[in-house]
């Protein structure tokens, strides 16, 4: 059985899964952070394969990949950012213990 | 038959990987099975004939998204702790299965307009050509540039101590 479009969108669904159950149960900030990179990637896999299986002409699903990458970067940063100055005042960055916006 | 070989080692890899991240009890080698992943799913663009973003994906990820990932874990000293999982574990298990049945359902049961033209190779010219060009996304690429810059100025806004 040859590879097609159906194999690398049903890897990308089980990373996107895999991304999702991580950033939902873990308690440590930079972990659910690696979650949500995780689940970029799964997405820029299925951008991707339509885009060479779809329409390999024009690179549509490339450029999308790319806005997506540059997201991504900005994301991780202002994140990474968060999380520094969370653990500055509380000295810790289980997401349990940060409930200043609970109500 | 050497394309399948590759897809199905780097489809293992990828899935193990991403596994060893979210259930790996110590943050550091979480950092580095996500690393791993990381260059494997630029194996996977290669292989669906996107060099140029394949080479994006180790530059930005494997190079400074991981650099950043490690700073984090370093700065904030979680190592020891490990990362716990909150009592949401049953519940968030349940709703990742049962997304993952509706998406794989929908990815197979989909008849996919499956294009016969080869796919564009190599794809740095035609990328740029798109990227930048009068009618293309040049518009979206100065967004692009602009929330960097936004995102640069908060994340620097962000950490800088408070000297009152």
């Amino acid at each position: 059985m040859s590879i097609g479009l159906t194999h690398y969108l049903v890897l990308s669904a089980a990373l996107f899964c895999i991304g999702l159950y991580g950033a939902l149960t873990r308690r440590n900030a930079v972990i659910i952070l690696m979650c949500i990179e995780l689940m970029l990637n799964a997405v820029n896999i299925s951008l991707i394969a339509f885009s060479s299986y779809v329409v390999p002409q024009l690179l549509t699903g490339q450029v999308f990949a790319i806005f997506v990458m540059v997201v991504a970067a900005a994301e991780i940063a202002v994140g990474l950012a968060i999380v520094l100055a969370i653990y500055r005042h509380f000295s810790n960055i289980d997401t349990n213990d940060i409930n200043l916006l609970k109500w | 038959m050497g394309l399948e070989i590759t897809f199905w080692i780097m489809a293992v890899v990828i899935i193990a990987a991403a596994l060893a991240v979210i259930l790996l009890r110590n943050v550091f080698h979480a950092a580095l099975a996500l690393i791993l992943c990381f260059i494997t799913v630029a194996g996977i663009y290669v292989t669906l004939s996107a060099d140029f973003l394949a080479v994006v994906q180790i530059l930005i990820y494997v190079g400074a998204i991981s650099v950043l990932i490690i700073l984090g874990i370093m700065m904030t000293r979680e190592v020891q702790k490990g990362s716990p999982v909150n009592k949401l574990r049953i519940p968030a298990a349940i709703v990742a299965v049962v997304l993952l049945g509706i998406l794989v359902y929908a990815v197979t049961a989909t008849p996919w307009n499956i294009s016969s033209q080869d796919p564009l190779t190599p794809t740095t010219m035609p990328l740029a050509t798109k990227l930048f060009s009068e009618n293309g996304f040049i518009l979206p690429v100065e967004i692009g540039a602009v929330l960097l810059l936004a995102a640069i100025l908060g994340a620097i806004v962000i950490t800088r101590e408070n000297k009152k």
